[in-house]
């Protein structure tokens, strides 16, 4: 659970793509990912990656609460009294939420519908709000935007790779936002219409996300050195 | 600036203003989609009546598909008695339009009480039915609500001509569980109700019986897992078709004759 990357207080103008800021980008794509290293947001990555299409809207609902989030509690940072900052995170966030629900219930009904409670519940995702108290409240605009999108990538690529295994085993189809779902696997493949193949079923429920994560945590820390604990 | 970040009055008059701010902010995103997400509502309720009667449609089409096929729109009372009757394009903003009766918060308002087949108050409600014309044969359009294991349950059942047949039927829900009672809305579930018979005398007038049992024509198997969401099912259907079947045997009295 390395959160190291927070102390980034730069004594003189940085340009904006400088190292330190690149490493704010890349650092929760792999060595500080939000789901396989801090394993955080679980819950969301569990529920509702059984299609792909679900997993880019929940992704990239996340990235725009987390950008705005981080930026917005960023710009106020040295406004928010310190005794009710949790809370002006919350409203924030929240806030953000509740209009990434309203926009979907307008312009995507059905995936709205797919993703029902899981929009409302971004706002618990710890993800967001920690990023908020560790990075944005002690940090410019700037960088802060950059640390969103570095941690919501982070999370969403987790998301998609999920997805994809999932649909693919346990409905032999991908899904998009806009093209519904594509079953690329021929009907006659299937057991009941006389073919050799069945959809594994067991992929679709809740337990498979949890040992798909897994399986990358797996790959990931037999690639990467720096994760691996000492004892 | 000299102000004291941690004073409380700094700390109250922050507070106001976020929340003066945000609730504005947020008035203003609901009330300038509100128009869309109700439009995507109708669409949604059109393509709901429409798979009722075995017609597939989509949000694109819902309107036209929703015009052809459905030809009058009817608002009964409790004693199944009709109170008023629109044919034409369907306005959501008109309230007397029996399309926009909002049956769910009708229920919600009338829950009846646990075990009864009765509304809480069903003498102040109206009851939509949906009359449609699909290939000549004539099929009534019926909307229900209920509660499953989590949440509301809803479904849309057709009536053939004879209106005591079932043509197709529709069901959704908020939040059963998936796999088991979520699978109310499963093609497989909902084929079973297709050409089955409603008792004509009640209070019972069809069943969902729990998985597995030898079933008739006054009733199909329930969802194996399921059995809440499926008794929920049994409950909505025939505390809706108690109130229904009034208006229909008035109607089939008033065909005689």
């Amino acid at each position: 659970m390395s959160t190291e990357n927070n102390t980034a207080v730069e004594p003189k103008r940085e340009s904006l793509f400088s190292k330190n800021n690149r490493k704010l980008l890349k650092d929760p794509l792999d060595d500080s990912n939000p789901i396989t290293v801090q394993v955080l947001g679980i819950c969301s990555a569990l529920a509702i990656t059984v299609q792909l299409q679900q997993a880019v809207i929940m992704s990239l609902s996340v990235l725009f609460v987390m950008i705005g989030g981080n930026v917005i509690i960023s710009l106020l940072r040295n406004f928010v009294p310190d005794r009710i900052r949790i809370i002006v995170q919350l409203v924030v966030v929240a806030s953000l939420v509740i209009i990434v629900d309203q926009v979907l219930k307008a312009f995507q009904p059905d995936i709205s519908e797919k993703l029902s409670v899981f929009v409302g519940l971004i706002i618990t995702n710890c993800i967001i709000m920690g990023r908020l108290e560790a990075f944005a409240l002690g940090n410019k605009p700037g960088p802060s935007m950059l640390d969103a999108i570095g941690n919501a990538m982070g999370y969403a690529w987790i998301l998609l790779v999920v997805s994809i295994v999932r649909e693919i085993f346990g409905s032999g189809a991908i899904s998009l936002p806009g093209m519904g779902q594509v079953k690329f696997l021929p009907t006659s493949w299937f057991i009941s219409e006389g073919g050799f193949y069945e959809n594994n079923n067991l992929m679709i429920l809740p337990p498979m996300a949890l040992i798909t994560v897994g399986l990358i945590i797996w790959i990931q820390r037999s690639r990467n050195a720096s994760l691996i604990e000492e004892n | 600036m000299a102000i004291n970040k941690n004073g409380t009055g700094y700390t109250f008059g922050f507070a106001i203003v976020m929340v003066i701010v945000v609730g504005a902010a947020l008035a203003v995103t609901s009330m300038s989609l509100k128009p869309r997400q109700q439009a995507n509502a109708a669409d949604k309720k059109m393509m709901d009546i429409l798979g009722a009667i075995q017609v597939e449609s989509t949000r694109d089409n819902a309107k036209e598909m929703f015009a052809q096929y459905v030809t009058t729109r009817i608002a009964i009372d409790a004693t199944g008695g009709q109170v008023s009757l629109k044919q034409g394009d369907v306005d959501t903003k008109d309230s007397t339009d029996p399309f926009n009766i909002d049956i769910k918060k009708d229920y919600r308002a009338n829950k009846p009480a646990k075990g009864d087949l009765a509304w809480g108050n069903a003498n102040a409600l109206t009851f939509p039915v949906f009359e449609c014309d699909k290939e000549g044969e004539r099929l009534y359009v019926v909307p229900m609500v209920g509660t499953g294991l989590w949440g509301p349950i809803w479904g849309y059942v057709a009536m053939q001509g004879d209106m005591k047949t079932i043509y197709g039927a529709t069901f959704d829900h908020k939040t059963e569980t998936p796999g088991l009672g979520a699978e109310i809305k499963e093609g497989f579930f909902t084929e079973k109700f297709a050409g089955k018979t409603l008792e004509e005398v009640g209070p019972t007038y069809f069943s969902v019986l729990k998985g597995g049992a030898i079933t008739n024509e006054h009733s199909v198997d329930g969802i194996t897992g399921g059995t809440i969401t499926s008794k929920g099912v049994d409950e909505m259907l025939n505390r809706t078709m108690g109130i229904y079947l009034k208006y229909f045997n008035n109607a089939s009295q008033r065909a005689e004759r």
